[in-house]
C-alpha cells in the first residue's frame, strides 16, 4: 500500500545500465492493486523496458485516465512526472503535453473501460492524429474499481463473476488501431513478460502512434471459468505470430536463429527490431493483411499476439503540423510576441 | 392622419439590409459600413444571421453615429429590402418617416408599401441582367449596384468607395475594375432617375480619429498570439469558431521561424470540446501556454476538466463567446448567459476567474493577460466575450503592446532551484498567497517530480483521504482566489455630474449602450453613478460602490440576473438593493431599453407624500 514507504536501499552489486541507473531507479511507489493483478506484471515490464533502453527516467511523462490501470503510473518511474487525469481523457491530455514539449517520451496508460468505452473517441482520434506516444491498454474486460461490470472489450458470450452472460459485441482495440492508421500495433499478455518487454521497448523507440493492447486478467473479478480474459483462457488461446528482440545501437544480431526465420526491421532512430517468425505467413508490414488475419483468428476464438504491424517510416503529429524543433514550452516573448511595430501595422490595416 | 414628413438626419441614422444568406451580400454591406467610416463618421454594424448556410433571411444593420454611440439603437430609418421572404416584417419595422429601398424590376402592389414612408425603387435586377450574363456575377454585382445607388441617395463620396474597393482587390485588376463599374452603374441610375440625396445623409467629419475597426474574436485571437499562446485546441461552434480561425491566420503571418519556416505554434481541431480542453490542460501541465475557444454547449462539456484544472491547479485559458442558451438555444444570437455556468463550473466546490472585455481592444488586452493570470494562478481563466463583440466589427481604440513586457510564467521551480535544495511541495503554500510552486515534467533527474491527480492529496502531492488534509487544501484554494482579486482588471467607475443615491453596475458588451443610456437618463433628470465590472472575483470596490448607494441597477443580458446573483452570493449583499435590468431576447441590448427600464423604476420610487389629516 502507498502508505508504506518503499525502502530505498538496494543491493550494492545491482546491475547498472548504460546510463548508470539500476533497475530500482525505474521503480515507483508500492502498488495498491490486488495481489496477483495482471497490471502489476505490466508495470514490471515497463520498468524492465525503460531500464534496458537506458532511458533517463525523468524524461518520460506518464499519463493515464481513471481506473485500476490508470493508477499504475504511480508504481513505476518514480522520478517521472505523472498525470492521473480524467476518465477516458488520457489521449487528449497526452496530445497536449506532447505538443508542448516534443523532447519527452510519452507513455499513455489506460484500461479497457477508459479506452474502449468512455474514452473510445479520444483513443481513436489520438491514433488518427499520429501522436508520438506509446499507448498501452491494460485490458481485463471488466470494470475493476467499481467491482466487476463488463467493459466494452468483454467478449460476447463471456460470463461475469456473478454469472451474467455478456450479450454485447466486443470492441477489438487492435483492429480499430490498425484501421485508424497506428504505425505500431501490438498485442500481448501480462503473463508473458518475455513477449511484452521487447514490445514496450520497441514501441517507445517508435516515432509515431504506438498502440499495445495487453490482455491483463483481473484476478478479483474476471479470472473465473466462463471468462475469456482469465489467465487460463488467455494461455490456452494465445496465438503469438512472432517474438521480438529490440536491438539498440550497432550491436550485431547475435541471437541464435534458424536461417529464414528472422526479419529485421530498422526504425527511424536506428533501433532494429529482430522478429522471430512463429507464423510463417504473417507479414507485419501488411496493414490489410493484419486486419484479415486478426478477424479470421478471432472467429476461431484465438487471441493473436505479437508485433502485428509496424511502419518504420512513420510520421507524427509534429511532422504534420511542421512545428519547430525547439519545444514550444521553452519559448519566451522574444520568440513568440510579434511586438509593437507589427501591431502598429495591424492597426493601420484595420482603419 | 397627419402627413408624416420624411426623416431628415445627417450622420445619425440606422440602415438595415435585409438579405438572403449565401447571396454574397455580406461583403457589399461591409463595404458600405467602411465607406462611411472613411468619411470620418463612426458606424456600428451588426450581423443578424440565422444558424444556416444558404437561403434563410439575414440582416446587416449599420448605425451611423456622429456622436459615436456604438451600441445597437433599435428601429430602422432606411430598409434595404432585398429579401421577399421577410418583406412584410421588414417594411413594418421602418420608423415613421423612414425610407424603403427595394428592387423595382417587378412591380409591387401598393398594398405592400406604407403611406408614412418614402419608397425608393431601383430596378436592380433589370440593370444587372442587362449588363451581366453569368448567374453568379449577376448575384454578386447586384449587391454592388445597390451600394452604388445608396452612394447617390445618401450623398457618399464615390471616390472613397472606389478607394476601398481598390484596397480590397489590390493586385486583382479585373475584379477591381468590374466592381467599380458596377458601383457606378447603380450610382448613375439613381442620380438620373431619383431625387438625390434623400433626407438621410452622410457628411464628412473627423469623429473616427485613430480608432480601428475590428471583430472581437479576431482581436482576442491576436491577444493570444501576443500573450504567447503556442497551443490552441478547439472544436467548431458558433459564435466562437472565428477565434481559432483568426488565431490560425495570425500565426501563419507572425509565428513562423524566419530561418526554417517552421511553426512556433500547434493548432489542433479536436474531435469535441472534451478533447479540446484536454489538450489545453495537457499542454499547460507541460509548461506551454494553451487555450481553447468555445461557446455555451462547449462549456457544459468541458466542466469535468475545468474542475480538474481548479483542483489539480493546471493553467488553462478558455475563451467563451457567449450565445443565447440554454441547450442549443439561439446559436446566432447574443447573450451574457454563462456567467454562473463559468464562475462555478464543475462539480464540488469550485470558483473560477472571469474576465469581461467590453470591446475588441479589451478582448485583445484581456486575452493576452489571461495567459499571465492562468500561469500565475495555476487555474482556468475565462475570457467572457459574446456574439455581439465577437462577430461584429466594432470601432475601438488601437491595440497597444509594451515591448518591455515579459510574460509572467508564475511560480515554476527550476532545476537550479531544486539543486539548491529548495523544499518542493507541489501544493505547499510557501508565500501565504495560496499559490504553490510547480515543476515542468522533465526538469530534474531526481528532484521535483510529482504525480498530478484529480484526487485529494497532501501538500507534497501524496494521495490522501484524510479530512484535515483535504480541508487544508480547499482552504488554500480559497486563499488563492482571494489573491486573484487584486490581480484581475479592476472595475471602472464614473460618477454622475451631481451626487446621487443611485448607481448602476454593468459589464461586457452592454458598455456602449450603457454609456449612451446615461446621457438619455441625464437629459430626463436621472443622475446615476456607474461602475463597469471587468472581472470576477469582484474587487472590494464593487461592495463599496453598492454600499455608497441606496439602489444599484444591475444591467445584464440574461434572464436570471446572473451577475447580480454572483454579487449577492459572493459579497453577501441584500438582494433588495440590487435592481435587475434584464434584456435577453437575443438581440443586443440598446440604450433605449436601459434608459426606459431605469426611468420606469425611478418613477416608481418617487414618493408622493401623504397629506396629514388636519383635525
Amino acid at each position: 500500500m502507498t502508505y508504506i514507504a518503499k525502502p530505498k536501499f538496494h543491493h550494492p552489486g545491482l546491475k547498472k545500465n548504460e546510463l548508470g541507473y539500476t533497475h530500482r531507479d525505474y521503480e515507483g511507489k508500492i502498488s495498491t492493486l490486488c495481489a496477483g493483478c495482471g497490471h502489476d506484471s505490466i508495470t514490471a515490464s515497463i520498468i524492465e523496458a525503460c531500464y534496458e533502453l537506458s532511458i533517463e527516467p525523468h524524461r518520460v511523462a506518464k499519463i493515464s485516465g481513471i481506473g485500476c490501470s490508470s493508477k499504475t503510473p504511480d508504481y513505476f518511474l518514480g522520478n517521472s512526472h505523472g498525470f492521473n487525469s480524467v476518465h477516458g481523457r488520457m489521449p487528449s491530455v497526452l496530445t497536449g503535453a506532447n505538443l508542448a514539449n516534443r523532447d519527452l517520451i510519452y507513455l499513455g496508460v489506460s484500461g479497457d473501460g477508459d479506452s474502449a468505452s468512455i474514452g473510445f473517441g479520444q483513443f481513436a482520434h489520438s491514433i488518427r492524429r499520429a501522436v508520438n506516444m506509446t499507448y498501452i491498454v491494460e485490458n481485463n474486460g471488466v470494470y475493476g474499481l467499481t467491482k466487476g461490470q463488463f467493459s466494452a472489450t468483454a467478449d460476447r458470450g463471456s460470463k461475469s463473476k456473478k454469472g451474467v452472460t455478456n450479450t454485447d459485441n466486443a470492441i477489438d482495440l487492435v483492429a480499430i488501431a490498425l484501421q485508424l492508421g497506428a504505425t505500431f500495433v501490438a498485442r500481448s499478455f501480462s503473463g508473458d513478460k518475455t513477449q511484452l518487454v521487447p514490445l514496450i521497448a520497441a514501441a517507445i523507440r517508435h516515432k509515431g502512434a504506438s498502440f499495445i493492447d495487453v490482455i491483463s486478467p483481473c484476478i478479483a473479478f474476471n479470472n473465473h471459468a466462463g471468462s475469456t480474459k482469465s489467465f487460463d483462457y488467455v494461455r490456452e488461446h494465445n496465438d503469438a505470430v512472432n517474438r521480438l528482440d529490440v536491438l539498440v545501437g550497432r550491436e550485431p544480431i547475435s541471437v541464435d536463429y534458424a536461417p529464414g526465420t528472422v526479419q529485421v526491421v530498422e526504425q527511424h532512430d536506428g533501433t532494429r527490431l529482430a522478429l522471430r517468425k512463429l507464423d510463417a505467413d504473417y507479414d507485419p508490414h501488411d496493414r490489410l493483411g493484419a486486419q484479415t488475419f486478426l478477424q479470421k483468428h478471432a472467429a476461431k476464438g484465438q487471441i493473436v499476439t505479437g508485433l502485428l504491424y509496424v511502419d518504420p517510416d512513420a510520421e507524427d503529429l509534429h511532422t504534420h503540423l511542421d512545428t519547430v524543433e525547439t519545444p514550444l514550452n521553452t519559448m519566451d516573448e522574444k520568440a513568440l510576441c510579434p511586438g509593437s511595430a507589427v501591431l502598429d501595422k495591424i492597426n493601420a490595416s484595420l482603419r | 392622419m397627419s402627413v408624416q414628413s420624411p426623416i431628415s438626419s445627417v450622420n445619425d441614422f440606422v440602415v438595415r439590409f435585409a438579405n438572403v444568406n449565401g447571396s454574397g451580400s455580406a461583403s457589399a454591406n461591409e463595404l458600405f459600413a467602411r465607406s462611411i467610416l472613411r468619411h470620418g463618421v463612426p458606424v456600428s454594424p451588426r450581423n443578424i444571421f440565422p444558424s444556416n448556410i444558404q437561403g434563410l433571411p439575414t440582416w446587416y444593420e449599420v448605425r451611423v453615429t456622429e456622436d459615436g454611440h456604438l451600441g445597437a439603437r433599435g428601429g430602422v430609418d432606411m430598409m434595404v429590402a432585398m429579401n421577399p421572404q421577410t418583406w412584410d416584417k421588414d417594411v413594418a419595422s421602418i420608423e415613421p418617416g423612414g425610407y424603403l429601398f427595394y428592387d423595382s424590376t417587378k412591380p409591387m402592389p401598393t398594398s405592400k408599401f406604407r403611406e408614412d414612408i418614402t419608397v425608393i425603387g431601383v430596378p436592380l435586377t433589370a440593370i444587372t441582367n442587362s449588363t451581366y450574363t453569368d448567374p453568379r456575377q449577376r448575384q454578386l454585382f447586384k449587391n454592388i449596384i445597390y451600394l452604388g445607388a445608396l452612394c447617390a441617395l445618401l450623398d457618399l463620396d464615390p471616390k472613397v468607395v472606389e478607394q476601398l474597393i481598390g484596397e480590397q482587390y489590390k493586385g486583382k485588376e479585373k475584379l477591381l475594375s468590374s466592381n467599380v463599374h458596377a458601383l457606378h452603374l447603380g450610382r448613375d441610375w439613381a442620380l438620373q432617375n431619383l431625387k438625390c440625396p434623400i433626407g438621410l445623409r452622410v457628411k464628412k467629419s473627423d469623429k473616427v480619429g485613430d480608432r480601428i475597426f475590428v471583430e472581437g474574436n479576431s482581436a482576442a485571437a491576436l491577444g493570444a498570439v501576443y500573450g504567447g499562446a503556442t497551443v490552441c485546441a478547439w472544436y467548431p461552434i458558433t459564435p466562437s469558431s472565428s477565434v481559432a480561425e483568426a488565431f490560425t491566420s495570425h500565426c501563419k503571418k507572425y509565428r513562423h521561424d524566419p530561418e526554417t519556416g517552421k511553426a512556433k505554434y500547434a493548432i489542433v481541431q479536436g474531435e469535441d470540446e472534451l478533447a479540446s480542453i484536454g489538450i489545453v490542460i495537457g499542454a499547460s501541465w507541460n509548461g506551454a501556454r494553451a487555450f481553447t475557444a468555445t461557446s455555451g454547449p462547449g462549456i457544459s462539456l468541458m466542466t469535468e476538466f475545468i474542475g480538474l484544472s481548479y483542483f489539480a491547479e493546471i493553467p488553462a485559458v478558455i475563451m467563451n463567446i457567449q450565445r443565447a442558451g440554454p441547450s442549443t438555444g439561439m446559436p446566432t444570437r447574443t447573450q451574457q448567459c454563462d456567467v454562473i455556468a463559468c464562475a462555478y463550473a464543475s462539480h464540488g466546490d469550485t470558483k473560477h476567474v472571469l474576465l469581461f472585455p467590453e470591446d475588441p481592444a479589451e478582448a485583445f488586452e484581456f486575452a493576452a493577460a489571461a495567459f499571465d493570470l492562468a500561469e500565475r494562478l495555476q487555474t482556468t481563466i475565462f475570457l467572457m466575450l459574446d456574439l455581439d463583440i465577437g462577430m461584429n466589427h466594432r470601432l475601438c481604440r488601437p491595440l497597444k503592446w509594451d515591448d518591455a513586457k515579459q510574460y509572467d510564467r508564475g511560480k515554476v521551480m527550476t532545476a537550479e532551484m531544486l539543486e539548491e535544495g529548495r523544499d518542493f511541495g507541489r501544493y505547499l503554500d510557501v508565500d501565504g498567497d495560496g499559490i504553490p510552486y510547480r515543476t515542468y515534467p522533465g526538469t530534474h533527474p531526481t528532484k521535483g517530480s510529482y504525480f498530478t491527480r484529480g484526487t485529494s492529496r497532501d501538500r507534497y502531492a501524496r494521495y490522501s483521504e484524510e479530512g484535515a488534509v483535504y480541508a487544508d487544501n480547499m482552504q488554500r484554494l480559497v486563499r488563492k482566489f482571494e489573491t486573484a482579486q487584486d490581480m484581475v482588471p479592476r472595475p471602472l467607475q464614473a460618477n454622475a455630474a451631481k451626487p446621487t443615491k443611485y448607481g448602476v453596475l454593468y459589464f461586457g458588451s452592454t458598455s456602449p449602450a450603457m454609456d449612451e443610456a446615461i446621457g438619455i437618463l441625464e437629459a430626463r433628470g436621472h443622475q446615476l453613478d456607474r461602475m463597469r465590472i471587468r472581472a470576477f472575483p469582484f474587487h472590494s470596490s464593487v461592495a463599496s460602490f453598492i454600499a455608497d448607494h441606496d439602489f444599484v441597477y444591475v444591467v445584464e443580458q440574461n434572464r436570471d440576473a446572473q451577475l447580480r446573483q454572483l454579487i449577492v452570493n459572493e459579497n453577501g449583499i441584500d438582494p433588495v438593493r440590487l435592481v435587475p435590468i434584464l434584456h435577453y431576447d437575443g438581440t443586443p441590448i440598446t440604450a433605449r431599453f436601459i434608459a426606459n427600464a431605469i426611468a420606469d423604476h425611478q418613477d416608481h420610487l418617487k414618493v408622493t407624500p401623504l397629506r396629514k389629516a388636519v383635525t
